[in-house]
């Protein structure tokens, strides 16, 4: 146990921020992902046949490609692109990115593709009415959408979220071989160092598990509450 | 764009393509029967069996596939009785470690799947077998296990998707398969956009075949 202790000897605080690495990398590419959300469900759901193209073609590639070889475009590719846009500019210097900003913006993108089925999916199981009504009674656009729309988007999107925010944070786990130190590159430097893979890969999933399971306990709160009156 | 850079990787993609299909095929194989067998002990009504079939699910749905990957693969060779036994000959493998995870990881999740087809089958129809005269064992077997198959085929379906996906990180443990061979073109090329549409357009295209396959599966075998 002395291996897992906290302080100098042990792996216990790195594990710890590196746990807290993995919950910032989910949080962060999950919000990426509900910004892809908000440009990509209005483009699924739209009539114009190229704007829907567009919102399907990022959903059906994102969801039939692995997530490792997004990673992989990212990791190799994001430093190259940033060095183009650079030199048009006028700046030749190698320009390395932040493992963290390439990392979240690939699950970001995953996560987003996701989501935006989820919401698409919400949007279109609304009542056919509760679209008609706002429209009879000459709500402004705005607050159709902030008060009737997405309250009721919400509790049905809820549960199926949850499930996006399952597999955001169990693909964060993918960016360790970009060498971010999350959970998963920890362990693995640890069992590196100690030659003992097999207690940091078996902490390491015990790690993720309670991350779910706390999680759930969140999420579940969340959907009561948005859920009252059904 | 560098067309030659996509003309030459191709034929390389494509042959690691087998890899792929190999790995995807042969785990859910076994991934079926470890569903099958936890389907059927979710079900079963003593509360400890109940309990072991969910906690099998509920570690390797909650847990990264890679994490499992890498207990198996590293973690398990480190452990006396795997090295001195017969267990050697597999555990040393990368391939094998990696089927072995990616078939408890499907199996987690089709045991899943086919728990909720079993308990959405409509009584009426066991009633109708039991009234008939059928034995139970033959009611399972003839009735029960049909039609729990029809109605997980759109979620399975889903699955062999999932996991086709999941097959990418047998490259984490030196295997090479589509994204293996991809990483190695790119870190040798540095021309990740090209290699990745060319290995993502393979992908794609796996993606499609299996969805077509299962569309079709379900419009043979939907009740009418």
């Amino acid at each position: 146990m002395e291996i897992l202790s906290f302080g100098k000897t042990g792996w216990g605080d790195e594990l710890f921020y590196a746990a807290l690495m993995t919950i910032a990398v989910s949080v962060t590419a999950m919000l990426i992902g509900f910004f892809f959300a908000l440009i990509f469900t209005p483009l699924k759901l739209s009539n114009n046949k190229f704007l829907n193209f567009i919102g399907n073609f990022y959903t059906t590639i994102i969801r039939g490609v692995p997530e490792l070889l997004v990673i992989y475009l990212f990791f190799f590719g994001g430093s190259g692109a940033i060095m183009y846009v650079a030199s048009i500019f006028g700046y030749f210097e190698y320009i390395e990115i932040n493992a963290f900003i390439t990392g979240s913006f690939a699950i970001g993108i995953i996560s987003g593709a996701y989501s935006t089925e989820v919401f698409r999916g919400a949007i279109q199981s609304i009542d056919k009415g509760q679209f008609e009504a706002v429209k009879v009674l000459g709500v402004k656009k705005h607050i159709q959408f902030l008060k009737i729309i997405m309250p009721q988007m919400l509790r049905l999107a809820i549960p199926n979220l949850s499930n996006v925010w399952q597999i955001t944070l169990k693909d964060t786990s993918l960016i360790s071989v970009t060498g971010l130190v999350e959970i998963m590159r920890q362990s693995h430097i640890a069992a590196g160092s100690t030659r003992d893979p097999l207690l940091f890969y078996s902490v390491a999933a015990l790690i993720y598990l309670m991350l779910t399971f706390l999680s759930m306990k969140l999420i579940n709160k969340l959907e009561v509450k948005y859920s009252r009156g059904f | 764009m560098d067309f030659t850079i996509m003309a030459t990787s191709f034929p390389k993609l494509l042959s690691a393509a087998v890899i792929t299909l190999k790995l995807l095929s042969l785990s859910l194989f076994f991934g079926i029967f470890i569903g099958f067998l936890f389907a059927i002990l979710r079900l079963n009504k003593n509360p400890l069996i109940n309990k072991f079939a969910y906690g099998y699910s509920y570690i390797f749905r909650g847990t990264p596939l890679l994490v499992q990957i890498f207990i198996i693969y590293f973690g398990f060779g480190q452990i006396e009785y795997f090295r001195s036994t017969f267990l050697w000959i597999v555990f040393k493998e990368p391939y094998w470690c990696a089927i072995i995870a990616f078939a408890l990881n499907t199996g987690a999740y089709t045991s899943e799947i086919l728990r909720s087809a079993f308990q959405t089958i409509k009584p009426g129809i066991i009633e109708a077998g039991k009234s008939l005269g059928i034995s139970n064992r033959i009611i399972f077997y003839k009735i029960q296990i049909p039609v729990a198959i029809r109605q997980s085929l759109p979620a399975y379906g889903n699955e062999i998707i999932l996991m086709m996906k999941g097959t990418s990180l047998a490259s984490t443990v030196t295997l090479m398969d589509i994204t293996g061979v991809a990483k190695y073109i790119i870190s040798t090329t540095f021309k990740p956009i090209e290699v990745f549409i060319v290995a993502g357009g393979i992908y794609l295209f796996m993606t499609f075949l299996i969805h077509n396959l299962i569309k079709y599966l379900e419009k043979k075998y939907s009740f009418n």
